[in-house]
């Protein structure tokens, strides 16, 4: 399987910076538009993380306009140029699905102390 | 120009093209292919290669087979394989043929043996939709009618019923090449191919036929 690894070590990102379920994070993603491209930033809070050699992927929310929209960015993908993590959030679980729920003030995620 | 070279199935996983799309591919190890005879028209009546494939224990080899063997020096093969050239002056004895022969982009078809699945019901060899699983039910994998009465009296011919399933070769045409990787003999086709991790295939162009 080292063939595997190899070829799949090399696909993987190591500037990524390390986040997790909670945390607040900026992601720049690349958007091609014709034939130029430019950079799209979206911001929310991580909800999930799944984990995967070169399919890992994570969930970004956000409420925007008052209408949550949630993004699935693939964690190694090329498309993504940086990611900016922001805050890091006090959450007592890795899937924060209940956020869908919550609106408003109940939505926030405390921070973590350090 | 070959058309065609052995290998074989590394195993899956997923991509990234420079697009960013991410596509799931099967990665195949090429070789070692060597020439190990040529045929000619003059001689023989048509064109071909035959390539050797996979190592051999040289105990293992007969006598006569070894003999076969001598002109590319030690070394044994484990499958012996024609491939039919235009011009089998262009290559030598002995000569490996790397995987750089596909480019990227192009279209091959990948023939391997299928995984044997032994004796399979009508829901997995011909994917029947079986009967309910609950509310009394207790046909739930059965094929149902399998004909008419007294006419014609007899099961028609070519009736999908259970049997042995798998084990037999298999093509899957136009698989496109993600990428080849001529120094580790790699190349990443998109989609599944037939057979277990480790089995032979049979990789060939697809413009020139199977």
């Amino acid at each position: 399987m080292n063939i595997m690894e190899a070829l799949e070590k090399e696909q993987m990102r190591v500037d990524i910076p390390d986040f997790r379920s909670g945390d607040t994070v900026r992601v720049h993603a690349k958007i091609k538009e014709g034939e130029k491209e430019r950079i799209q930033v979206f911001q929310g809070v991580v909800i999930r993380r799944r984990k995967g050699n070169t399919g890992a992927t994570f969930t970004v929310r956000k409420v925007s306009y008052g209408i949550g929209v949630e993004r699935i960015f693939p964690l190694h993908s090329p498309v993504i140029d940086k990611v900016e993590v922001l805050t890091r959030g006090r959450v007592r679980r890795g899937r924060l699905y209940y956020l869908r729920n919550l609106r408003g003030k109940a939505a926030r995620i405390k921070e973590k102390r350090t | 120009m070959i058309n065609k070279l052995f290998g074989k199935k590394i195993g899956m996983t997923s991509f990234f093209l420079e697009e960013g799309k991410s596509v799931p591919v099967t990665v195949l190890k090429i070789g070692p292919c060597v020439v190990v005879q040529k045929k000619t028209r003059e001689k023989e009546g048509y064109n071909a290669l035959q390539i050797g494939y996979g190592p051999k224990k040289e105990g293992r080899v007969n006598r006569p087979l070894k003999g076969h063997f001598k002109a590319v020096g030690d070394r044994c093969f484990s499958q012996l394989r024609e491939v039919r050239v235009e011009d089998p002056g262009a290559f030598q004895l002995g000569d490996e043929i790397r995987s750089d022969v596909f480019t990227i982009g192009e279209s091959v078809h990948v023939r391997g043996l299928s995984k044997g699945r032994g004796f399979s019901g009508v829901v997995k060899r011909w994917g029947f939709s079986g009967g309910k699983a609950t509310h009394g039910s207790r046909s739930h994998r059965i094929p149902g009618s399998i004909g008419a009465c007294a006419t014609p009296g007899r099961v028609q011919k070519g009736r999908k019923m259970p049997g042995r399933m798998g084990n037999q070769n298999v093509t899957i045409k136009n698989l496109k090449v993600v990428d080849v990787r001529p120094e580790m003999d790699l190349v990443l086709v998109k989609g599944a191919v037939p057979g277990a991790t480790n089995s032979f295939l049979e990789i060939c162009k697809a413009n020139a036929g199977v």
